[in-house]
C-alpha cells in the first residue's frame, strides 16, 4: 500500500488534523536526540488518545507499513529514529496524570506525561517517582517505559521498571492488552517485566501504573573535590564496602568539571581533578550517622575539600552542575559524543585510566561524567567536525570504549537504551543464541516485525521458522535480505 | 506428577542439562526441573517423563563484595548461598518461607518472604540468567551489572514461570549488606481487621521498615510486626516512632517465632493472594472467618490456610477480590481436590499463549502447570 492511501485513511479515522505528510512537518520528527541519524518518515499521526493509538497500529498493521512511537524525543540511541516511509505515532498529547492514590502509593499516567510532573504532582502527598533521568524536565514516561530510564538515584531506588506496575499495550496488530495492575504480582508470565526496556519492539504502551515512593525524612548531599580520579574512585568503593546505600553517588572528571563551570557557574571545587556528589537519604539519625562515616571515608582517600549543601538551594546547585554536564560539554567542543556504558564498579580505577590511555593515542579529548556508584560511565568524546575524519575518529573511540566495557564484565548500555546506534554491538555482548532467544519474544509480541524495525538487535529476523537446527537456506534468507528466524 | 515411568537425571553441568533436553526434545519427552522440592505440589503437571534433578548444579561461581554481585547455578540452595555471603557481610535479600528451596526453584516459582517490602522480590534481584530451551539451547539474558538495559530483561519472563519456558540454570543476583542491627515491634490486635489502616499510616510515614507482617485469624485477633533492620541509632529511634505511631506496642531485638512463615499444612487449602495494598482490609473481610493469614501487611501479598472444604468457594473468593485487581493461586491444595490453581489471568492470556509457543511448541516442560493449561 502506497504512504498516500494508508495516509487517507489514517485521516478518515482519526481526523485530518492529527495526521501530517507535509516534508516540512515531517522533518521535525527526523531525529530523536541522537541528531546523527536523521530518516524522514511518511506519515507522522499526533495521536489524542487510546483509540487513536489503537487505530494507527491497526491501519499500520493491515497496511504492513512500520511504525515507531515517540514521545519527547530525548533518547539518546536513536530508538524513535523513523523508518522511511513508515508512520510516526506522537504520543505527546496523551498527557492524563492522576489523580494520585495515595494510600495505594499508586498513579495512573498516559505515556505523554512528563516525568517531573508525576513528581509534582505527587509532592502534595509526600511522596516522589523515583525514576529521574537528567532530563526529567522534558522526557516522557512512555519514553522512560521504552528504554528502562534510570538516572542519579537509581543507585538505591532501581530502574523504571523497578516502578511501573501496570501497562495498557497496544499489541502490533492493534489488539490491546493489560499487563500488570495495581497489586504487586498476577497469575501468569511477567510480561511487563519484559516489555518495559524493550525500546518500542513490543508495543505503544498507552497507560501506566506508577508506584510511588515516601518522600524520605531527610536528604543530605556533600559534594567533594579530589585530586586524582583514583581517590574519588577509591571513596566510592569504601563507602559501598562500609555497608552504606547511599541515594546517589556521581563522578565528574577535570574536563567534566571545566564544562559545567562554564555553563552554568556550579562553584565546584577549584582545582579539583575529580568530584563527587554523594547523597543519602532516609532516617535522620541513619543519614546522620552515615553521612558522618561518608566524610571520614573520603578524607582518609585525600579529599581536598568537602562541601555539605546547607539547605534545598545550595542541594540544587551541585546537582546542577551534574544534571547539566552532557549539554554543558557544548561550551569547550564544537561536538562531541554521548556514551553510555556500564563496567562492575570495582574496576573503575582500571577502566579509567585505560580510557584516558585510548583517549591520548587517537588524541581526542574524553570528558567523564557517570554514576559511580552503579558503575555507570557517561564518556564524552570531544571533537570538532570542521577537521577532516575526527568525527570518524570519535566514533570509533566510542565505540572502542564500550567494547572496553564488555571485556570488563559490564554492558553496552546502562540506560540509554541500544535503539539504532548500538545494534551492532549487542553482537559482542551476547551470543547469537542469546539474541535468538530475545527474538522469540519479539516473535510472539510483534510476528510481522512492524513495531520499530531495526533497532535493538544486529540482524532483521523472520518470525516463520523456529528455532534449532536449521535445514536448507530460506528463500529470503538465500536473497540476502535477512537472516531465517 | 512423578510415577514409575519418570526417569530423574541429576546433571552437573550446564552442558549436561542441554543434552539431557536436546535427548528429550529428539525423543518427544516431556521435562519438569526441580531442585530442593519445596514448590512442586503449586500447580504440579499431570505427568512428566523426565525430571531434571538440578541439585548437581551446586556451584557458586563468583561472589565480588566490593560489586555486590554474586553468580550461582541454580542446584544451589539459598541457605548456602547466603552462608558464604554473610562472611563478607552481604546476603541476597530474600528471605521465602520455602526451607531448603534452591535459587532456581525460587526464580522460577517467583518465591519472597517479609522482606519483599523493603528489597522487592526476584525481579527486582535478579541481573543476569542462564537457561536451557526446550531444544537445549544454552541462552543468557542480562549481565553481571546492576544497571543494564541491553537486550530483553528475560530473567523477568523466566521468573515465576514456573519452567515452561525453560529450565533455569545459572543466576546472577544483585546483593544488599548485612544490616548491623536489628529492633522490631510487636503489635496486638484484637481486631484483626485494624491491621489495614495502621499498614497504610506506616507506608505513608518516614519509617524505613524491611518488613511489615501481619499474623492473624480471620473474623478474630492477630498481630502486626514491624521490623527495622539498620545500624543500631536507626532501629531503636524508629522503633520508638513506630511504637508513637501506631498507638502501642513492644519492642523486641529478635524476630518472633513464626515469623515469615506460611500458615496451613498439606491438608489444608493453601492460598496466596496479592492485591492493591491498601486493601488488606477489605481482603480479610473477604475471607471466611477463622482462616489463619499471615500478609506482607504494606506489599499486598497475603497467605491464607482454609479448610479442603473450602475449594467450592474459591471462585467467589476470587471474584470478591478482584475489585482490588486481587488475584489467589493455590499454594497446596490437598490430595484428591481438583481446582484452577491460578485463577482468571485477564486479557494477556492469549499474548502467554503465543511466548509459550515460541519457546516451546511442542509444550514438553512442565505440561499443564501453568496459567490457562500452559
Amino acid at each position: 500500500m502506497s504512504t498516500a492511501v494508508l495516509a487517507a485513511r489514517l485521516r478518515e479515522a482519526i481526523g485530518a488534523e492529527r495526521v501530517l505528510t507535509d516534508r516540512a512537518q515531517l522533518r521535525t520528527y527526523e531525529c530523536d536526540g541522537l541528531a546523527n541519524f536523521r530518516v524522514t518518515p511518511g506519515v507522522v499521526v499526533l495521536a489524542e488518545s487510546r483509540e487513536h493509538v489503537v487505530d494507527a497500529v491497526r491501519l499500520c498493521a493491515e497496511a504492513g507499513v512500520p511504525f515507531v512511537a515517540r514521545g519527547s524525543g530525548t533518547g539518546l540511541s536513536g530508538g524513535a529514529l523513523p523508518v522511511s516511509d513508515g508512520v510516526v505515532i506522537v504520543l505527546s498529547r496523551l498527557r492524563s496524570l492522576g489523580p494520585v492514590d495515595a494510600d495505594n502509593l499508586r498513579v495512573v499516567v498516559e505515556p505523554g506525561v512528563i516525568n517531573l510532573w508525576v513528581t509534582r504532582d505527587a509532592a502534595p502527598h509526600d511522596l516522589a517517582y523515583a525514576p529521574d533521568p537528567s532530563s526529567q524536565q522534558v522526557c516522557s514516561i512512555g519514553g522512560n517505559v521504552a528504554e528502562n530510564a534510570g538516572g542519579a538515584h537509581c543507585l538505591k531506588y532501581g530502574f523504571t521498571v523497578n516502578h511501573v506496575m501496570g501497562a495498557e499495550v497496544v499489541l502490533p496488530d492493534g489488539s490491546v492488552v493489560h499487563l500488570g495492575g495495581t497489586a504487586p504480582e498476577h497469575p501468569g508470565y511477567d510480561l511487563l517485566g519484559a516489555f518495559i526496556g524493550s525500546e518500542g519492539t513490543l508495543g505503544i504502551a498507552t497507560s501506566l501504573t506508577l508506584r510511588l515512593v515516601r518522600v524520605p525524612e531527610t536528604v543530605q548531599t556533600m559534594l567533594v573535590g579530589f585530586t586524582s580520579v583514583e581517590d574519588a574512585a577509591a571513596t566510592v568503593s569504601d563507602v559501598i564496602a562500609a555497608g552504606i546505600l547511599p541515594a546517589a553517588i556521581e563522578m565528574m572528571d577535570a574536563l567534566a568539571i571545566e564544562a559545567a563551570e562554564a555553563a552554568v557557574r556550579c562553584g565546584y571545587p577549584a582545582g579539583a581533578v575529580a568530584v563527587l556528589v554523594i547523597e543519602l537519604d532516609g532516617p535522620q539519625v541513619e543519614v546522620a550517622a552515615q553521612f558522618a562515616e561518608v566524610e571520614g571515608i573520603a578524607l582518609a582517600q585525600h579529599a581536598f575539600e568537602i562541601r555539605i549543601a546547607q539547605d534545598a538551594a545550595e542541594r540544587a546547585l551541585m546537582w546542577k552542575g551534574r544534571k547539566s554536564a552532557f549539554a554543558a560539554v557544548g561550551r569547550i567542543s564544537p561536538a562531541y559524543f554521548v556514551q553510555d556504558g556500564v563496567i562492575p564498579r570495582t574496576r573503575l580505577p582500571e577502566v579509567l585510566a585505560e580510557i584516558t590511555r585510548m583517549s591520548d593515542a587517537v588524541g581526542l579529548r574524553v570528558a567523564n561524567v557517570f554514576h559511580a556508584g552503579d558503575g555507570n560511565l557517561h564518556p564524552l568524546v570531544l571533537f570538532d567536525d570542521a577537521v577532516e575524519g575526527q568525527a570518524h575518529d570519535a566514533e570509533e573511540l566510542a565505540g572502542s570504549i564500550l567494547e572496553l566495557c564488555i571485556s570488563s564484565g559490564g554492558s553496552i548500555t546502562g540506560e540509554h537504551g541500544v535503539g539504532m546506534e548500538k545494534r551492532l554491538k549487542m553482537a559482542k555482548q551476547f551470543t547469537p543464541s542469546d539474541l535468538d532467544t530475545m527474538q522469540l519474544v519479539r516473535c510472539a509480541f510483534d510476528p510481522d516485525g512492524i513495531a520499530n524495525p531495526g533497532k535493538v538487535f544486529p540482524t532483521p529476523r523472520l518470525c516463520g521458522e523456529r528455532p534449532g537446527p536449521k535445514t536448507g537456506v530460506h528463500a529470503v534468507q538465500a536473497a540476502g535480505l535477512g537472516e531465517v528466524f | 506428577m512423578l510415577t514409575d515411568a519418570t526417569t530423574v537425571v541429576r546433571p552437573t553441568s550446564v552442558d549436561e542439562v542441554s543434552q539431557v533436553l536436546r535427548a528429550a526434545h529428539r525423543d518427544g519427552r516431556t521435562v519438569l526441573a526441580a531442585g530442593g522440592r519445596t514448590k512442586l505440589d503449586w500447580a504440579p503437571p499431570a505427568s512428566v517423563d523426565v525430571l531434571i534433578d538440578t541439585t548437581g548444579l551446586d556451584r557458586i561461581v563468583e561472589h565480588t563484595a566490593g560489586d555486590l554481585v554474586a553468580i550461582a547455578e541454580a542446584g544451589v540452595r539459598l541457605t548456602s548461598l547466603q552462608d558464604q555471603l554473610a562472611s563478607a557481610g552481604q546476603w541476597l535479600a530474600l528471605d521465602p518461607p520455602e526451607q531448603g528451596a534452591t535459587l532456581g526453584g525460587i526464580v522460577s516459582a517467583n518465591a519472597s518472604g517479609p522482606r519483599r517490602l523493603r528489597f522487592g522480590t526476584v525481579r527486582d534481584l535478579l541481573i543476569g540468567v542462564t537457561v536451557v530451551l526446550a531444544d537445549g539451547t544454552v541462552a543468557h539474558a542480562g549481565g553481571k551489572v546492576v544497571k543494564n538495559v541491553a537486550g530483553y530483561d528475560l530473567g523477568k519472563l523466566y521468573t515465576g514461570a514456573h519452567g515452561t519456558l525453560g529450565v533455569v540454570v545459572s543466576t546472577t543476583w544483585r546483593l544488599h549488606p548485612v544490616a548491623p542491627a536489628r529492633r522490631v515491634v510487636v503489635l496486638d490486635l484484637p481486631d484483626a481487621l485494624a491491621a489495614g489502616p495502621l499498614a497504610v499510616a506506616i507506608a505513608r510515614s518516614t519509617l524505613t521498615p524491611t518488613a511489615v507482617e501481619l499474623h492473624a485469624t480471620t473474623g478474630g485477633n492477630g498481630s502486626l510486626v514491624v521490623v527495622f533492620e539498620a545500624i543500631e541509632a536507626s532501629v531503636h529511634a524508629q522503633a520508638d516512632a513506630a511504637v508513637t505511631l501506631l498507638g502501642g506496642g513492644r519492642q523486641l531485638d529478635e524476630l518472633p517465632a513464626l515469623f515469615g512463615e506460611r500458615p496451613g499444612s498439606t491438608e489444608d487449602l493453601i492460598l496466596r493472594l496479592a492485591f492493591a495494598p491498601a486493601s488488606l482490609t477489605a481482603v480479610l473481610a473477604a475471607l471466611p472467618d477463622g482462616t489463619e493469614v499471615t500478609a506482607s501487611a504494606c506489599t499486598g501479598v497475603l497467605y491464607a490456610a482454609l479448610p479442603a472444604s473450602s475449594a467450592a468457594a474459591l471462585d467467589a473468593l476470587r471474584a470478591a477480590i478482584a475489585p482490588y485487581d486481587g488475584s489467589a493461586v493455590v499454594l497446596n491444595a490437598p490430595a484428591g481436590l481438583s481446582l484452577d490453581h491460578w485463577g482468571p489471568v485477564g486479557d494477556s492470556l492469549e499474548l502467554m499463549r503465543r511466548v509459550k509457543d515460541r519457546f516451546d511448541p511442542e509444550r514438553r516442560l512442565a505440561p499443564g502447570r501453568f496459567v490457562g493449561g500452559i
